[in-house]
């Protein structure tokens, strides 16, 4: 019956459809799965076993009527555990919100839901998706399926693990700076982080809110554009939500693939990738001329700048963001305290994680009057930029293609007491971010050590068909969604 | 050359944030060496170009200003670390 558990949903879909195999069925063989393999990778920091057979059962019973609502209809769908699920733990990785339950649903929980997914349970996280190994989560150090000595990337490292591992065959995550993409990256799944303002964040436990997105995670690009699909759309509770109409992604998949441009930024090659991820890249570079693509060399000359940027940007809005954490109205209160103000530094002293205070500082110095110009304002200004870059580039270019992360996964506390170390695992995916643009991983290669190399697609505003379809012809002419990690 | 420390009991306060000895030695350093490396942010030609605030052009999105249902108390209050009839309770502010 696990053999099921790497099936592609659109294969699930049609079983379901066949009455092969029931949602109920279905469910509990990921939940067995689950139970025999999470004690290795520890992806879920929370079941909800009971819930998710009874949303099964409620699917079967549509089924059984005609009254199926969408291919997702009884296919189980895991959750970063920053996204609001009623009823459920929205732990955010922290400590300071060990017993906080969702009062609501965030939109794209009740666009599943309204599609009829089987919503398992919680996955892992750094602590506030602040990281890029899962390993600053409070509660456990989710493990890379692929070998469990390496991380899974992060900072959704649990719904990128948990897919790869065949636990679930879908998930959610955010993406603030390479969240998604490079998780997928390292656990050679499919993970796309949408056009800021595609996807709700209503309901997403805010980072950096003019960076964030909510995007799908799965083991291959049909089922990736299924997904999409649904959470896509417009939201009158997310101001920042765009009201643009959605493509069938899925559908667009399978149109005869026109040539394209392809952009090739020489900045994403430097010597501070990888030379087996380098060569991994060069080699897709080839394949897509030989496709009859046109391959175009492009600049994006601010890329060196990405990161800092990216630092003061995302820090600043965090120290913001955070602030809500008091330990007055929720989240946790310090028995120590003795006045408000007491609760404020003790809660927040015992609740936060080292990674979240030093970025909690480092974005309150960045605001403060004295460097506020200096240091804020001015990486305000290069973002600009950065985002010009792009905007020219896409004239000379359709899609814009480069690694997904400089280096495959790497060892647990390898880069954990080094910031700006552990900062450089985004420096191919932070520009995205900034300018506000869609991308996506899927797999292009394996390392000598047998761990996967992410290969990155960038498009336009609001172009996700165009990255998704480019993606799908190189992932059907090769065999890394046939290739599942050792793990049993 | 003399370097500019970050004043970490400051920026703690600011961010109501009570550090250990341990922690203010620690973040004291790594402040310093990111900040360091936030320097060269210094170095790009800005020019005369506008500080982008989002990437997208939305102006001022506002919903139509009618009361909605929201939350029973009891909701709302479900995650409050201590409370009292139907209200968060803190510690007196005012003598």
């Amino acid at each position: 019956m696990e053999t099921l558990c790497f099936e592609s949903v659109e294969n699930l879909s049609q079983m379901l459809a066949e009455k092969a195999i029931s949602s109920v069925e279905l469910t509990e063989m990921f939940i067995g799965r689950i139970k025999n393999i999470d004690p290795k990778v520890q992806a879920f920091l929370y079941l909800d076993e009971e819930r998710s057979l009874r949303l099964a059962r409620a699917s079967d019973e549509r089924r059984a009527k005609g009254q199926t609502l969408s291919p997702i209809d009884g296919i189980a769908v895991g959750m970063k555990d920053l996204i609001a699920e009623e009823g459920q733990t929205l732990t955010c990785g922290s400590k300071i919100l060990e017993h906080y339950i969702s009062p609501y649903d965030a939109t794209v929980t009740q666009r599943l839901l309204g599609k009829g997914a089987v919503l398992l349970g919680r996955l892992n996280l750094d602590e506030f998706a602040m990281g890029s190994s899962t390993e600053t989560s409070a509660y456990q150090k989710t493990h890379n399926p692929w070998n469990l000595e390496y991380v899974p990337g992060g900072s959704s490292g649990g719904s990128a693990a948990a897919v790869c591992s065949g636990e679930v065959p879908l998930s959610l995550g955010s993406d603030t700076g390479g969240s998604i993409r490079q998780p997928a990256a390292c656990c050679g799944i499919a993970g796309l982080k949408p056009t800021y303002g595609l996807v709700s964040r209503y309901g997403l436990s805010a980072l950096a809110s003019s960076l964030d997105q909510i995007g799908p995670f799965a083991r291959n690009v049909a089922d990736l554009s299924m997904l999409l699909e649904i959470i896509a759309g417009h939201d009158e509770r997310d101001s920042t939500s765009c009201n643009v109409t959605i493509p069938p992604y899925r559908a667009l998949l399978k149109n005869t693939q026109q040539p394209r441009r392809i952009g090739v930024p020489r900045e994403y090659f430097s010597e501070g990738i990888d030379g087996e991820v380098r060569q991994a890249v060069f080699e897709a570079i080839e394949f897509f001329r030989a496709q009859g693509h046109r391959i175009v060399d492009i600049s994006l000359p601010h890329t060196p700048y990405a990161i800092p940027v990216y630092y003061v940007v995302m820090t600043a809005e965090a120290s913001s963001n955070l602030a809500r954490y008091d330990g007055i109205r929720y989240s946790h209160r310090s028995r120590e305290a003795t006045d408000a103000m007491d609760i404020y530094f003790k809660s927040r002293a015992e609740g936060f994680g080292s990674e979240v205070k030093r970025r909690i500082m480092l974005g309150t110095y960045v605001l403060s009057s004295d460097h506020h110009d200096a240091y804020y304002v001015r990486a305000q200004k290069v973002r600009t930029r950065i985002r010009e870059d792009f905007m020219k580039a896409f004239r000379e270019a359709d899609v814009i293609l480069a690694p997904t992360a400089p280096t495959t996964a790497f060892k647990f506390g390898e880069k954990l007491n080094d910031p700006l170390k552990m900062y450089m695992s985004d420096v191919c995916t932070v520009s995205t971010n900034l300018a506000g643009l869609p991308a996506l991983s899927i797999p292009c290669g394996f390392s000598k050590a047998k761990m996967p190399i992410g290969l990155q697609f960038i498009g336009k505003d609001f172009h996700e068909h165009e990255i998704l379809s480019i993606a799908y012809q190189f992932e059907k002419a090769h065999d890394f969604i046939h290739q599942f990690p050792p793990i049993n | 050359m003399t370097k500019e420390h970050i004043d970490i009991d400051h920026i703690a306060a600011l961010c109501r944030i009570a550090l250990t000895d341990e922690e203010r030695k620690t973040f004291s350093q790594q402040l310093d060496t990111m900040i360091a490396y936030l320097d060269q942010l210094k170095t790009v030609d800005i020019g005369d170009c506008e500080p982008m605030v989002q990437a997208l052009d939305l102006h001022n999105v506002l919903r139509a200003d009618e009361g909605e249902v929201s939350f029973p108390v009891e909701v709302a209050l479900m995650n409050a670390p201590e409370k009292k009839n139907n209200q968060i309770l803190v510690p007196r502010i005012v003598e």
